[in-house]
């Protein structure tokens, strides 16, 4: 039973999007949206028992489920959650929700494409972070990406279909390369199953090369400079509810294969060029948060801030002192990941709110929004805050633990990642007095309405969620404290001979 | 009750104010919103005055946790209260500053369309200001000081059409980030050696084995070990220094002004920039322990209260005036903690409370007087008019600039005495500056005190023509036009704004008195601030002469600061009273030889900020982003590797004809090459040698 948890978590988005698809044209659009909600409501309904049932004391994968799939390579049908990957099925799942109800009436054209759409890439993003099975990873990593390259391609801006086909070679390209890694684990390991990987020994050029290939998949997947050119070109085509979904998940898969593939499987290769690591994360917090700073386009302006924080993820990632991995910065980082989630989903959220009124993206075309949209302005406030990582909202945890970690290993690190304080607040706040203060500055924003309720309740959910895990960040750190645990252990280990 | 659950209720109801006007501001009304608000400060301030009564009358002092924020690595970080004798003079102060400041909000914001979200933006601020004091913990603390420092952007943008407020609360975010930025690597290297965020945990450490601690250093330049407490102890000290404007981190204080002026009193002068000493001054059994660190801040502050206070001297802009005051005596306060004296800081910090928040409550009563104009050079002889504004200003101005028997001069002059009794490198200059500065605070006190209620009525001449500058309130909430007209006289402002005056301006008199006793000489601080008398002897001296209040101020007229003070009072008499021509020519002179421009210009420390970092952050910025991103990574490498690809189809495209012949010359060629090169295998390995 437990097994199918996950099963449903998996199945039920896709089962949901199939059914939506089948409604057709747009002439039963509303059906359309209320089964999308309805799928996506179940979607994330059966994602909470993985949350009240998981034992968070226990660092082995729960809730696990294997069958037979190809058995002539050994390949199955594995699925399971530990700590490192069971918060990112439900932020999926919630996030999915979100974009179902962001997307309302949003959406005028191929209605039910969309909701499907996105329906579907959330079982098959649930389907990569369950999978225990690398050809199953593989197949979800890699599915997911149709989706989300319709969803861009389909309903985005004027330059979407430079920035799809960007985003789908620059992934690709980078994923081709694991397959290539598994097919060789396997030859080492005669399965394909992950777990198997963590224990198998590997001489330390067979180590490197995993590690090159892994870095090129998930590097791109996070992404980590100088990989990062599509997300910011993505962004700006996508529609709302694609930069929410790619920024607030699609992004943490890619870092979430550096804990599930990287640092287990390839732990002396790690731990050795743990450096290039850090120093790529730190070009990424340094040179794209003063990128940040100068954007002109609100969307491009918050991709840059994701990569920015996707650096501090990462940067977390390989804080090796001594050959250990530091726990402060590993949890502080997937903290971060979930916080991220929240924050930037709610960010592009908002730039999607005031896009659908004025239809501009451009900084310029605003000023003075506070005074037409006090609420709207309210929580634009707070989310601006939350991602300039303020205490008490959830962006601050990772921030705050990743940081602590760094001045453990070196100070130096801490020192650059710490000026993610400045140019975090720096970016976000500019930005926000531009757009939101000042005297009314044109007639588009003198004519703009305050949110509706439908606006409202996605912000208000998403505004409950980053104030309550900056005040009790704890049910959100203690699933994980376990989990990372056996992966300082992995990551500390040596495959040598 | 018991005195956890009062000691939950005193943060807890101004939140619940807070909440209530913000989030239903707009159904309640405005006096409901007041109400909720007031109510909630005054339960949260008689619970403080409790509290410090019940601590008084030997009650236990409290430390414990109220819930778990996470724990990583085996290690609790919490959120928890420490309540001791420190902690609740704090509470007390803020409570009731707030208090006062939330009364005057009714007469001074009637008008403005964001009653409401002003009460809310003040109690979460109370909120903010209680939970950083109360913490026991170094997280809680992080959390107060960054909420305060959100509540006064939120505050000094309240007039958000503004450019100048808008440009002004995001400076001030900035450049307190800049200091949090080191306060965070300061508590990182907190955790790192002591294993734990919370104060008592860290300061039994550290008492256990001082001289270890001493001796422990840290590498952050191969080859140089430097001393780990006064590294940590500096780095802490940034985050104070951006908190409490301590220069070179002191530029968003007097832009701070373009929020309405309650919150002047209460977040600019009163409590929040009083944070950094409180912090300091709480975290005494580390800094005790580095005489570097101590130096460091006593420099800080020094340069801080002299050249902060010669600002003041030619600030027109009544609220400026004040601000570069405050500055000055922020100084003050860190020069005391340089040297040693906490217990005078943390005295001084409660007595500047009490008469600054009473000079910025008075100065916003003589701008709503003059209608919104906030230029001293249009006001003169206004006590006619204001009675109450002018009676309490003049004791303002006298706390302010050490009277004695008045508040301030208890505080000033045990700063003084401590300074000069400080053993530490940098006492020298840092005597001469609080010398040097008592003359100077006289000075631009008085100025001010006299341009605004004394000498000749200009509000009549200066008429509309030049008016204010642009830091005039409330532009869009008047309809009547700023400043004076011809036939308009100053009038005194409504109860609600002069009741707070009054009841501020009791304190200013005689807290100083009543308090030096128990504070400085007695045992008040006994176990809460800890001084190592000697090593840093020079609170001994102090404790000397504070436990005669009476004495003490006898004596004073006997010693050099009070003579500077009439020194300063009397110049600026001559100056603006009896002589004005006398300051046209010395205005005259500081221009030609340079000083008044750079003193107008602040010492070109804006200049630097904004056209040095700033802008070069922009600078890079863009260049990594035309050069780095679009031009290398995309342009080069994306998209070049896009092209390549494309350019080689392209070229195998062409051979694809569809000729037939073309086809089968290429088979033969192709036959022609592999032939060739087998028989050319075949010959170097011999297969026809035979």
């Amino acid at each position: 039973m437990t097994g199918n948890l996950l099963n449903l978590a998996i199945w039920v988005p896709i089962l949901a999007g199939l059914i939506v698809l089948a409604t057709g044209g747009d002439q039963r659009a509303g059906v359309a949206r209320w089964l999308a909600l309805a799928g996506a409501l179940a979607g994330f309904i059966v994602t909470i028992p993985l949350y009240t049932q998981f034992d968070a004391l226990n660092a082995a994968m729960q809730f696990e489920l294997v069958a037979p799939w190809i058995a002539s390579y050994n390949i199955n049908y594995h699925i399971g959650v530990d700590g490192l990957s069971v918060l990112f099925v439900i932020l999926n799942s919630f996030t999915t929700l979100l974009v179902v109800i962001a997307g309302w009436e949003v959406i005028k054209e191929r209605v039910a494409q969309y909701m499907a759409a996105f329906l579907i890439m959330s079982g098959l993003i649930n389907g990569a972070f369950a999978a225990l099975d690398a050809i199953l990873f593989y197949v979800f990593f890699e599915a997911m990406l149709i989706p989300m390259y319709l969803i861009i391609g389909v309903w985005g801006g004027p330059r979407r279909v430079y920035a799809s086909i960007k985003f789908f070679l620059y992934t690709l390209m980078g994923s081709l390369l694991t397959l290539v890694a598994f097919i060789y684990l396997y030859s080492q390991a005669g399965s394909f199953d992950i777990l198997d990987y963590y224990r198998l020994p590997l001489g330390m050029t067979a180590q490197v090369f995993l590690l090159i290939a892994f870095f090129f998949a998930f590097a791109v997947k996070v992404p980590m400079w100088p990989v990062h050119t599509w997300l910011p070109d993505a962004h700006v085509e996508a529609p709302t509810g694609g930069s929410m979904v790619l920024a607030a998940i699609t992004l943490k898969l890619g870092a979430y294969g550096f804990l599930r593939f990287a640092l287990p499987i390839a732990p002396d290769a790690s731990r050795e060029y743990a450096w290039v690591f850090v120093a790529l994360s730190l070009v990424a917090v340094v040179y794209i948060g003063m990128v940040a700073l100068v954007q002109s386009d609100m969307k491009k302006l918050v991709a840059y801030s994701s990569i920015s924080h996707m650096g501090f993820v990462t940067l977390g990632f390989f804080m090796f002192a001594n050959g250990m991995l530091n726990q402060y910065a590993v949890v502080g980082a997937i903290a971060l990941m979930v916080s991220h989630g929240f924050v930037s989903a709610a960010m592009f959220f908002c730039i999607g709110v005031m896009y659908d009124r004025v239809h501009s993206r451009k900084i310029a075309d605003y000023g003075g929004v506070a005074n037409k949209m006090p609420i709207f302005a309210s929580f634009f406030m707070l989310f601006a805050m939350a991602n300039a990582g303020l205490p008490g909202t959830a962006g601050f945890v990772g921030e705050f633990f990743v940081v602590l970690g760094a001045v453990q290993v070196n100070f130096w690190v801490a020192f650059a990642a710490a000026t993610t304080l400045i140019f975090g607040a720096a970016y976000t706040l500019w930005m926000y007095k531009r757009v939101i203060f000042g005297e009314v500055a044109n007639d588009n924003v003198a004519e703009l309405q305050d949110v509706n309720k439908r606006e409202f309740l996605v912000l208000a959910i998403l505004a409950i969620a980053v104030l309550g895990m900056g005040l009790y960040p704890k049910p959100f750190t203690d699933v994980t404290l376990q989990s990372v645990n056996h992966l300082i252990e992995l990551a500390a280990q040596t495959k040598l001979q | 009750m018991d005195m956890k659950t009062i000691y939950l209720l005193i943060p807890l109801a101004p939140l619940f104010g807070a909440l209530v006007a913000g989030l239903f501001g707009w159904a309640i009304g405005r006096k409901a919103a007041h109400t909720v608000t007031i109510g909630g400060v005054a339960v949260s301030f008689l619970l403080s005055a409790y509290t410090l009564k019940y601590l008084l009358g030997g009650g236990e002092a409290f430390n414990g946790t109220v819930y778990t924020w996470t724990v990583i690595a085996g290690v609790d970080f919490n959120v928890g209260f420490l309540v001791d004798t420190l902690t609740a003079m704090m509470m007390c102060v803020v409570t009731f500053v707030s208090l006062m400041v939330h009364i005057y909000t009714i007469g001074y914001m009637s008008e403005d369309p964001g009653y409401q979200r002003f009460f809310s933006y003040i109690s979460l601020f109370t909120f903010s200001m209680l939970m950083l004091v109360m913490s026991n913990n170094f997280v809680q603390l992080f959390f107060g000081w960054e909420a305060v420092g959100l509540v006064s952007y939120l505050l000094i943008g309240f007039w958000f059409k503004r450019p100048t407020a808008t440009f002004a609360n995001m400076k001030a975010f900035l450049i307190n980030r800049v200091g949090d930025f080191g306060f965070l690597l300061g508590i990182g290297l907190v955790l790192y050696h002591f294993g734990s965020l919370d104060y008592a945990t860290v300061f039994q450490q550290v008492a256990a084995d001082p001289a270890g601690w001493q001796a422990k250093t840290i590498t952050l330049f191969a080859g140089h070990e430097w001393n780990l407490l006064a590294v940590t102890c500096i780095l802490l000290f940034i985050g104070a220094m951006g908190k409490s404007a301590q220069f070179p981190l002191h530029v968003w204080l007097p832009d701070s002004m373009e929020g309405p002026t309650p919150i002047s009193a209460l977040i600019h002068a009163a409590t929040m920039v009083t944070a950094g000493i409180f912090m300091v001054s709480r975290m005494s059994p580390l800094f005790e322990l580095s005489d570097t660190a101590l130096s460091f801040i006593m420099v800080i502050g020094a340069i801080t209260a002299l050249f902060m206070g010669f600002l003041g001297i030619i600030q027109n802009d009544i609220k400026r005036v004040v601000a570069y005051s405050t500055l000055s005596q922020l100084g003050y306060m860190t020069v005391a903690l340089g040297a040693s004296a906490y217990s005078v800081a943390v005295f001084h910090l409660m007595t500047h409370a009490f008469f600054k928040a009473l000079l910025f409550l008075a100065a916003g009563s003589v701008i709503i007087g003059m209608h919104h104009d906030q230029d001293i050079r249009n006001m003169g002889g206004l006590k006619k008019y204001m009675p109450i504004t002018w009676i309490t200003s003049l004791i303002g101005s006298l706390a302010l600039i050490g009277t004695p028997f008045f508040a301030g001069f208890y505080s000033k002059d045990s700063i003084i005495l401590a300074v000069e009794h400080s053993n530490l490198a940098g006492s020298g200059f840092a005597t001469f500056a609080v010398l040097a500065g008592v003359f100077v605070t006289a000075f631009y006190s008085f100025r001010m005190y006299f341009l605004v209620f004394h000498g000749k009525e200009r509000w009549m001449s200066a008429g509309h023509s030049h008016h204010h500058g642009d830091h005039d309130d409330e532009e869009e909430s008047h309809d009547h036009h700023h400043g004076l007209g011809p036939n308009d006289k100053p009038h005194e402002s409504p109860w609600v704004v002069t009741l707070p005056l009054v009841l501020l301006a009791i304190p200013s008199v005689v807290i100083g008195f009543l308090a030096i006793g128990p504070m400085i000489a007695g045992d008040f601080f006994n176990n809460v601030i800890y001084t190592n008398l000697e090593a840093h002897p020079a609170l001994e001296q102090v404790k000397h002469h504070a436990h005669d209040a009476l004495a003490m101020g006898l004596h004073a007229f006997m010693t050099l600061p009070f003579w500077l003070a009439v020194a300063g009072v009397a110049a600026a008499y001559l100056f603006y009273m009896v002589k004005p021509d006398l300051a046209t020519m010395c205005d005259r002179f500081f221009t030609s030889i340079g000083i008044k421009k750079l003193m107008e210009e602040k010492y070109y420390m804006d200049h630097l900020y904004i056209n040095g970092f700033a802008a070069a952050g922009r600078a890079v910025g863009t260049v990594l982003w035309k050069v780095g991103d679009t031009l290398l990574i995309d342009g080069l490498v994306v998209n070049g590797a896009a092209r390549v690809v494309g350019f080689i189809s392209g070229m195998v495209r062409k051979l694809q004809t569809g000729y037939i012949y073309h086809y089968a010359f290429a088979m033969i060629l192709g036959a022609i090459l592999m032939l060739s090169f087998w028989l050319y295998v075949w010959g170097v390995s011999g297969v026809f040698s035979n």
